[in-house]
C-alpha cells in the first residue's frame, strides 16, 4: 500500500520516535533532550575457542550488535515497522495530542503563515514571468510549504545544503523577494553572478550553500561539512541537507550517509518524499518502505513524519538536531508529502499523472490551509478579513519587486571570467581578451547594451 | 643469470639507460639539494636536509601541514594505518584519529566529503588509494569541486580542497593499478593538476597544492615511491604551482614530461646525445599540469624549433594534444618539425605487454631522432 496515504497518528507514548536499531528501541523524546550519554562501541577481540565446546563460538568482528546464530533459516522482510508518519495536527488544524503541541507564539506563526503565502505568491508570480519568457526557468514550491517548520527549528549558525526545492529557508533567514527576483534575472544584484539557472540560489550571509543542479552531489558534502563543524569544538552547530526521494537513489546518497554514520558526523539528512521524480512516482523509485528504513541500515536514528504537518515538520528537526548536537551524530527525517506542482517549467505533469488527484491533494491536504486552520481555532487569531489583507499585501509587495529586477543590467562581461580560479590564469586572460577583440570586430552580433559596463565593450 | 624480483633498476641498454635510483635528475648531497634557486630563502634559514624517498617526502609535507594548520585533516581508504603506500605513516599517531581517519570504501563519498569540509573552510587532504579507482568521484570533482566558485559568484570555495592519488605505471599494475587519467581532469576548468617527479618536488608542490586556493589534484607516481631518493629540506617550503621547471638547457630540440616520464626522457636524451654527436637537448619538467606553464615551454621551442613531448597516458586526446596545438598555435614560423607526441597506446593499460605499451626510452630517442633529422 503507498505509504503517504496511510499518515496516522503515533500510537506510542509522549515522544518522537527516532527508530535507532531493529530491536523497536524507542527513544523518549523528552530524555533525548537532557540525557547526553552516548554509547561508544567496543570490538571485542576474535579469540580462538576449542572446536569441541559445540556451544561456544568466535564472535565474528563485523557484527556490532549481534552474536548470535539460529538453526531456523528465514530470510527477513522487515526490520521495524517505521511506516506511521508522526503528526501534530490533522488537515483541518486539530491539534491531536496538546503535549505535542508547540505552543509557538501567535507572532512566529503568523510568521511562518506569511513566509507560506509569500514563497507560494512568488512561485506563482515567477512561473507566470517564465511562461511569458521573461526568465528562462523556474520551479514551484506547491504542496511543500510546510518543510518552514524545518527552517524555524533550526539556528542561523547552522548550514544548510539543498536541492532545488528550499527557497523556503532562505526566505526564513531574511534573504529577501528581492534576492530572490534577482537570482532568477541573473542581474547584477545576483549574489551568483548570473551565472547559474534560475532558482539555483546562494547565500554566504545566511548560511546557505549555493544550490547544483547534479542531484545527490551535497549529501556527503553536508556530512564532511558537518564533520569539520564538529572539529571545531563548540557543539553549536549542526548541517541540515535536503533531497528528493528520487535523489536518493544516487549513489551519492549512499556514500553521504554511511560516511555520516560511521564517522560520527552531526547532520540531519531532510527526505522531502513528495511521491514524484519528475515523471517517476516512488513506486518505481524504490521497492522498501520508503526512505526511512535505509536510515536504520546506516545505523542511523531515523524519523517519519508528515511532511504537510508543519508542527510535525517542527517538532522533528528541533529533536533532531538534539540528537544531532548532544549526541555528535546522524540524524534522518523522512517527510512524505505531494508535489502539486509541475516539476518545472519544463514539465507537464499532466503528461503522467491525473490532474484530479493533484487537484485533490492540493486541496484536502493543503500544508498553507492546515496552519490557517490551526490559526482559526485559536482565539482571536485568523478570519477571513485578516486572511484577504494578507493575501492581498503579499501579492502587492512580490508585484513590486518583479520590474525593477528585470531591469536590472546583467552582469559585466567580465564576469564570464572571474572566479573559475581565485585569481584569473594566463590562459583566461588571453581568452578575455579574444573576446574582447570580436565584441569590437562584430558589435552587430555581440550586442552588449544589457550588461553592466565593463572593460569588455 | 639470476632474475630478480621487483628490482627498481632496469637492465642497462646501450650502457645507456639507468634506473631511477642512478638519475642525475636527484639531488644526492645537501649542497646538491640546496642549490635549487626556488629553494634559495630555505638554505639562508634552515639548511638541513634530510634523505627520504617519494612516499616519505609526501609523509613529511602532510605532516607539516597538519602542524601548521588546525582546520586540516587527511583522510580516505586505509590512511589510518599508514595507508597502502605508506605516505600517512604516523601522522593518525601524531596529529589524533579525529584529523587523521579513515573512510568507508566510498570514492565519490571521499571527494563529497571533502568538499563540504573545504566548503566551510577547513582544509581537507583526500586520498584515493589508486588514481584509477577516481573516476567514482568525477561527478563530485567536475560539477562540484571546479564550480563550486564559480558557480555560487565567489560567495563559497572549496581552495582547502587537495586530493592525492597514486599514479601511472609501476611494472605490473595491469588495467587498474597503471592509469595516468591527468587529461580527464585537464579539461575541466577550475581544478589544478599536479604531478611531481621527485622527493623534493613531491615535498614543496604538495605543500603549495595543499595551501592553494583552488582545488587540486595532486598525483603521485607510484613507481617512484621508493625508487626516487633524495636530500629533502627538512623546512616548511612550497614550489610554484603553474610553473615549469628546465632540467637541462639545450639549443636544438625541447622535451616536454611530467612525473616518471621524466626519467625516462633523461635516458632517451643521453642515447640521442651519444648517438648523435653535438646534439643539445633541453628537458622540461611541466609540474602543473593545469594550468599549465605555456610561457616557458613556447620560450623554448621558439629557441629550438623543435618540440618533443611525452606521457605515459593515451595518445588520442591527452595532454599531449593540447601542448602540442597551442604551440603550433603560438610559434608557427619557428617550428622546424612536427610535433612529436610520445604516448600510451590508445589501448586499456595491458598486464603482460607494459614494456611494449609504454613510451620507453627507445620510443623517446626515436622521436627525438626524427623530430631533430626532419
Amino acid at each position: 500500500m503507498y505509504r503517504s496515504s496511510i499518515i496516522t497518528t503515533t500510537r506510542s507514548r509522549l515522544t518522537t520516535r527516532f527508530i535507532s536499531n531493529p530491536s523497536y528501541n524507542r527513544i523518549v523524546l523528552t530524555n533525548r533532550l537532557y540525557n547526553t550519554t552516548t554509547t561508544t562501541s567496543t570490538t571485542t577481540a576474535n579469540v580462538a575457542i576449542s572446536q569441541h565446546e559445540p556451544n561456544k563460538t568466535t564472535k565474528i568482528p563485523s557484527w556490532h550488535n549481534i552474536d548470535k546464530f539460529t538453526h531456523e533459516l528465514s530470510f527477513m522482510q522487515h526490520l521495524c515497522d517505521i511506516s506511521k508518519a508522526y503528526r501534530v495536527m490533522d488537515h483541518t488544524g486539530k491539534i491531536l495530542k496538546s503535549e505535542h503541541d508547540p505552543k509557538l507564539s501567535k507572532e512566529t506563526i503568523l510568521g511562518w503563515y506569511q513566509h507560506m503565502w509569500t514563497l507560494h505568491t512568488m512561485d506563482e508570480i515567477l512561473y507566470e514571468a517564465q511562461r511569458q519568457g521573461r526568465i528562462s526557468f523556474y520551479m514551484t514550491h506547491y504542496g511543500e510549504e510546510a518543510m518552514i517548520g524545518s527552517a524555524a527549528a533550526l539556528e542561523s549558525q547552522d548550514v544548510v545544503y539543498g536541492q532545488y526545492r528550499e527557497a523556503f529557508m532562505l526566505l526564513y533567514r531574511g534573504f529577501t523577494i528581492d534576492d530572490c527576483m534577482n537570482q532568477c534575472f541573473s542581474n547584477t544584484l545576483d549574489g551568483g553572478k548570473g551565472r547559474q539557472m534560475p532558482v539555483h540560489y546562494g547565500s554566504k550571509e545566511h548560511n546557505f550553500q549555493t544550490i547544483s543542479s547534479p542531484l545527490g552531489t551535497q549529501i556527503p558534502q553536508a556530512a564532511g561539512a558537518a564533520y569539520a563543524l564538529k572539529l571545531n569544538g563548540d557543539k553549536q552547530a549542526v548541517t541540515i541537507c535536503y533531497f528528493g526521494e528520487g535523489a536518493a537513489s544516487e549513489g551519492d546518497f549512499h556514500a553521504g550517509l554511511n560516511m555520516a554514520a560511521t564517522l560520527n558526523c552531526p547532520v540531519i539528512f531532510f527526505c522531502r518524499n513528495n511521491g514524484f521524480a519528475i515523471s517517476t512516482p516512488s513506486s518505481e523509485q524504490y521497492k522498501g518502505d520508503g526512505i526511512a528504513p535505509r536510515g536504520i541500515g546506516y545505523g542511523i536514528d531515523t524519523v517519519c513524519v508528515d511532511g504537510n504537518d508543519a508542527f510535525a515538520v517542527y517538532n522533528a528537526t528541533k529533536a533532531a538536531r538534539a540528537i544531532a548536537i548532544n549526541e555528535n551524530k546522524p540524524v534522518l527525517i523522512e517527510a512524505m508529502t505531494y508535489r502539486v506542482g509541475h516539476h518545472s517549467t519544463s514539465d507537464d505533469s499532466t503528461k503522467y499523472r491525473d490532474r484530479k488527484e493533484v487537484e485533490e491533494r492540493a486541496k484536502f491536504d493543503n500544508p498553507i490551509t492546515r496552519l490557517r486552520r490551526y490559526m482559526e481555532l485559536q482565539e482571536g487569531w485568523w478570519d477571513q478579513q485578516k486572511e484577504d489583507e494578507l493575501r492581498k499585501e503579499i501579492r502587492k509587495t512580490v508585484l513590486t519587486k518583479f520590474s525593477p529586477a528585470e531591469k536590472i543590467p546583467k552582469p559585466g562581461l567580465q564576469e564570464l571570467f572571474n572566479d573559475v580560479y581565485d585569481e584569473i590564469t594566463p590562459s583566461l586572460a588571453l581568452q578575455r581578451d579574444e573576446l574582447d577583440q570580436l565584441i569590437k570586430k562584430y558589435p552587430e552580433y555581440y550586442t552588449t547594451h544589457e550588461y553592466a559596463s565593463s572593460s569588455l565593450k | 643469470q639470476k632474475r630478480g624480483y621487483a628490482a627498481t633498476t632496469t637492465q642497462p641498454n646501450d650502457g645507456i639507460q639507468q634506473g631511477v635510483a642512478y638519475s642525475h635528475l636527484l639531488k644526492r648531497g645537501p649542497e646538491d639539494a640546496l642549490r635549487n634557486p626556488e629553494l634559495a630563502h630555505i638554505s639562508a634559514v634552515n639548511g638541513e636536509t634530510t634523505k627520504m624517498n617519494l612516499f616519505q617526502a609526501v609523509n613529511d609535507a602532510m605532516s607539516i601541514a597538519l602542524a601548521t594548520d588546525e582546520n586540516s585533516v587527511v583522510f580516505g581508504e586505509d590512511v589510518s594505518f599508514g595507508g597502502v603506500f605508506r605516505a600517512t605513516t604516523g601522522l593518525a599517531e601524531k596529529f589524533g584519529k579525529d584529523r587523521v581517519f579513515n573512510t568507508p570504501l566510498t570514492e565519490q563519498g571521499i571527494a563529497g566529503f571533502a568538499i563540504g569540509m573545504a566548503a566551510v573552510g577547513h582544509t581537507a587532504i583526500a586520498e584515493i588509494q589508486f588514481a584509477d579507482y577516481i573516476f567514482p568521484a568525477f561527478d563530485q570533482l567536475v560539477n562540484e569541486a571546479a564550480k563550486y566558485r564559480y558557480r555560487s559568484g565567489n560567495q563559497f570555495n572549496v581552495g582547502g580542497l587537495t586530493v592525492r592519488a597514486p599514479c601511472s605505471a609501476v611494472g605490473h599494475g595491469g588495467h587498474y593499478h597503471s592509469q595516468s587519467p591527468e587529461a580527464f581532469f585537464a579539461h575541466c576548468p577550475g581544478l589544478k593538476i599536479v604531478s611531481p617527479r621527485s622527493p623534493i618536488q613531491a615535498k614543496g608542490l604538495l605543500l603549495a597544492s595543499i595551501r592553494d586556493r583552488n582545488p587540486v589534484i595532486f598525483f603521485e607516481p607510484k613507481n617512484l615511491y621508493r625508487a626516487a631518493v633524495e636530500e629533502v629540506p627538512v623546512a616548511d617550503y612550497e614550489l610554484p604551482l603553474g610553473k615549469a621547471e628546465i632540467l637541462k638547457k639545450g639549443k636544438d630540440v625541447t622535451i616536454v614530461g611530467y612525473g616518471a616520464q621524466m626519467y625516462t626522457l633523461e635516458n632517451a636524451i643521453q642515447l640521442a646525445e651519444k648517438k648523435m654527436p653535438g646534439l643539445s637537448c633541453e628537458l622540461i619538467d611541466l609540474r602543473t599540469i593545469m594550468p599549465w606553464d605555456v610561457d616557458t615551454v613556447v620560450e623554448s621551442v621558439n629557441k629550438t624549433g623543435r618540440l618533443v613531448i611525452a606521457h605515459e597516458a593515451p595518445k588520442s586526446s591527452g595532454m599531449g594534444a593540447e601542448i602540442s596545438s597551442t604551440i603550433m598555435e603560438r610559434c608557427f614560423l619557428r617550428l622546424e618539425a612536427p610535433i612529436q607526441r610520445v604516448c600510451g597506446w590508445d589501448t586499456p593499460f595491458p598486464l603482460i605487454f607494459e614494456k611494449f605499451y609504454m613510451p620507453s626510452m627507445i620510443r623517446c630517442f626515436d622521436a627525438i631522432k626524427t623530430s631533430v633529422n626532419y
